[in-house]
């Protein structure tokens, strides 16, 4: 018998590469027709056959999102309310989190399940009640109408996460930094959290990428243009009559760069923040 | 520096669990005492009470004069190494050993010098800008061991901190935790569940099990004079062999199943009380070492003949394993650790000089040497009197 050392192609077909390339391709090609239709002239966008690649390549699309439809004020508007949130979710969160994991505590796991019923609760049932108060209380077209809501919905989730991140990390590390003369701040700061950081990285993944893309409530609470984030902007882009379709593809090629660059900078970090506990070491 | 002194110490859990009983006990500057016990005897509580980790259900716990019950572990000027070193992985060598000196505010360049000294005496300047993770199992254990030394604490304390090396590396560290111990120079409790490295180790051993201290005392001492069947069975290696015997003729004979060793007059002159046991049952232990073989298949007073199940070769010595027809006695928690799975639980051991020709389904005499039996009684509690 001879083994073969040089892989042929043939070699590479076979059922699970071409399951892998399926997958591969259902992902990336709409990715890729946003991206190369944002790209293209108006005319373009629609034409029969379709453009497999822009031809000319214009960038009248991604002028126009900024100058008539003040995407950059969106952007802005975005940017300010998912990292103030992330910021209070990844504070708070990893506060409590460390608690649950740590802390004797009466009631902790009807308390760690009701952080999970509440993480999965539907949006929908809880935005007409959040729209009377925010009304009541005069908060209606504010940053503070998203980033509260945005902040308590985050918090179960990300807590779940930086908990059990938290749990792998040996006691015994908190015990030698007590012995060696660290208050509970201290040891905290200083011993914890730079241990932790895969988790919080995690966390802080998921937390911006759920506010920078949430839609429902940006809708109903902060509709005016001055406040309007991202999702709702593109949503409302052009007039009944016209779709822009071009603009629209612009747009949301530049929303998909913050969300994208923070996966990949930190992929190493979401894989191992969402295994942590599964194999200790 | 300062002696440690507990006092009635006891321990009992939120769920009811009474980890320690009334534990008494005295460590003297600069000595290294070893806990030692079956694992769940309470040993590690024990250090953990020590070190203000783990609260004292009742009972005094001090330090030199200084009742430290009620201190923070930071308060208690403690060092105390883990099982698994417990290094902070984010920080280098150097960075780990200056942790508790930073807290304490000293200042860059004396902390500077003291890191430099701990790693020359630790074998570890090259290593000083390493992490944790790029350290062998040695190293990282000598880390943990630079974290002590540099804070000059006046009590030390180590839990089980060989038990993650190998068995090599675990010998060679067994002395030089002694070194670095005997240069700090002060009050040391060290856990073990390893009789090998208790004896070797400690200055004094204290025995626990389930909760209770049952005796401490200087290695040698505990060999010698084991105060009960437990301790007896589990200091020394290979195990004491205990057996069920029958005391008969005034305490002159001593029935072994069907064999019967003659004791001397000094043995009843030193225990006057064993000839009250004439006719009943006790439990008599012969160590390992005290048996040797005789040429001959002759038989005496002194004499048991056995029929050999197997020979272990370890160059220097022979572990004969062997059976004979009196009942064998296991003591819990003891053979239940030490004894393979596939052994014959009446299986008694003899240490034999290499030179006997011996193999497995032989029959063979053993010399017994009667002053060193050890003769415990039913409930367990030797006899001396």
């Amino acid at each position: 018998m001879s083994y073969r050392t040089r892989t042929s192609w043939h070699k590479w077909i076979n059922p699970l590469n071409l399951a892998v390339l399926a997958v591969v391709l259902f992902i990336v090609l709409p990715i890729y027709w946003l991206v190369i239709s944002s790209f293209k002239t108006p005319v373009n966008v629609g034409s029969f056959p379709p453009q497999y690649f822009p031809n000319p390549v214009s960038f009248a699309n991604y002028g126009s999102a900024f100058s008539h439809y003040g995407f950059g004020k969106y952007f802005v508007n975005s940017l300010t309310v998912t990292v103030l949130s992330t910021g209070l979710v990844l504070v708070i969160g990893s506060l409590a989190g460390y608690a649950l994991a740590r802390l004797p505590m009466r009631g902790k796991a009807p308390l760690l399940v009701t952080l999970l019923v509440i993480s999965v609760f539907p949006e929908i049932a809880v935005v007409s009640p959040l729209y009377l108060l925010m009304n009541q209380i005069g908060w209606l077209n504010t940053y503070q109408a998203l980033i509260v809501p945005y902040t308590a919905f985050n918090l179960p989730f990300a807590i779940w996460i930086m908990r059990n991140y938290f749990l792998g990390i040996p006691k015994e590390m908190e015990e030698t930094s007590r012995i060696d003369g660290a208050s509970a701040i201290r040891t905290y700061w200083s011993i914890i959290l730079p241990q932790a950081r895969p988790g919080i990285f995690t966390a802080g993944v998921f937390v911006f990428t759920a506010c920078w893309t949430e839609f429902l409530m940006a809708l109903t609470l902060d509709n005016s243009n001055g406040f309007r984030t991202i999702p709702v902007g593109i949503a409302l882009f052009g007039s009944p009559n016209v779709v822009p379709y071009g603009t629209i593809f612009a747009a949301s090629v530049i929303a998909v760069i913050p969300v994208g660059t923070l996966v990949f900078v930190f992929r190493k970090f979401v894989v191992s923040g969402l295994t942590a506990g599964a194999v200790k070491g | 520096m300062a002696t440690i002194g507990m006092e009635r110490i006891n321990k009992v859990y939120m769920n009811g669990f009474h980890a320690v009983h009334d534990l008494s006990l005295t460590v003297d500057e600069g000595e290294f005492m070893v806990l030692v016990g079956p694992s769940g005897c309470g040993k590690t509580t024990v250090l953990r009470m020590i070190a203000g980790l783990e609260d004292i259900s009742s009972g005094e716990l001090r330090f030199g004069e200084k009742l430290v019950n009620n201190l923070e572990p930071k308060e208690r000027d403690i060092a105390m190494v883990f099982q698994n070193y417990a290094l902070y992985p984010h920080m280098t060598v150097a960075q780990n050993i200056a942790f508790s000196l930073k807290l304490r505010k000293m200042p860059k360049g004396e902390i500077r010098q003291k890191v430099e000294e701990a790693a020359n005496i630790l074998g570890l300047t090259e290593w000083l800008d390493r992490k944790p993770k790029e350290l062998s199992g040695g190293q990282r254990q000598r880390v943990a061991m630079g974290r002590a030394l540099v804070r000059e604490p006046s009590v030390f304390l180590m839990d089980e901190p060989l038990s993650n090396l190998d068995a090599k590396l675990r010998v060679k560290m067994r002395t030089e935790v002694r070194r670095i111990q005997e240069r700090l120079g002060v009050a040391t409790v060290y856990v073990t569940h390893d009789q090998t490295e208790a004896m070797t180790m400690g200055d004094r051993v204290a025995v626990l099990k389930d909760g209770a201290l049952l005796q401490v005392d200087t290695p040698q001492a505990l060999y010698d004079r084991p105060v009960n069947q437990f301790v007896g069975a589990f200091i020394g290696s290979p195990a004491m062999n205990l057996y069920q015997a029958e005391m008969a003729n005034r305490g002159r004979s001593l029935k072994l199943g069907s064999q019967v060793l003659t004791l001397p007059d000094t043995i009843l002159v030193a225990r006057p009380a064993l000839s009250t046991y004439s006719g009943k049952q006790l439990t008599v232990g012969i160590r390992p070492e005290d048996l040797s073989a005789r040429p001959h298949l002759s038989t005496s007073g002194n004499t048991l003949r056995c029929e050999i199940t197997l020979v272990e070769a370890l160059g220097s010595e022979l572990m004969v394993h062997f059976t004979i027809d009196a009942n064998l006695i296991q003591v819990e928690q003891v053979n239940s650790q030490e004894q393979d799975i596939l052994s014959d639980k009446n299986e008694g051991v003899a240490r034999l000089d290499p030179s006997v020709p011996v193999k497995a389904g032989d029959k063979l005499t053993l010399e017994v040497k009667l002053e060193r039996l050890h003769f415990f009684d039913p409930t367990g509690n030797a006899i001396y009197d």
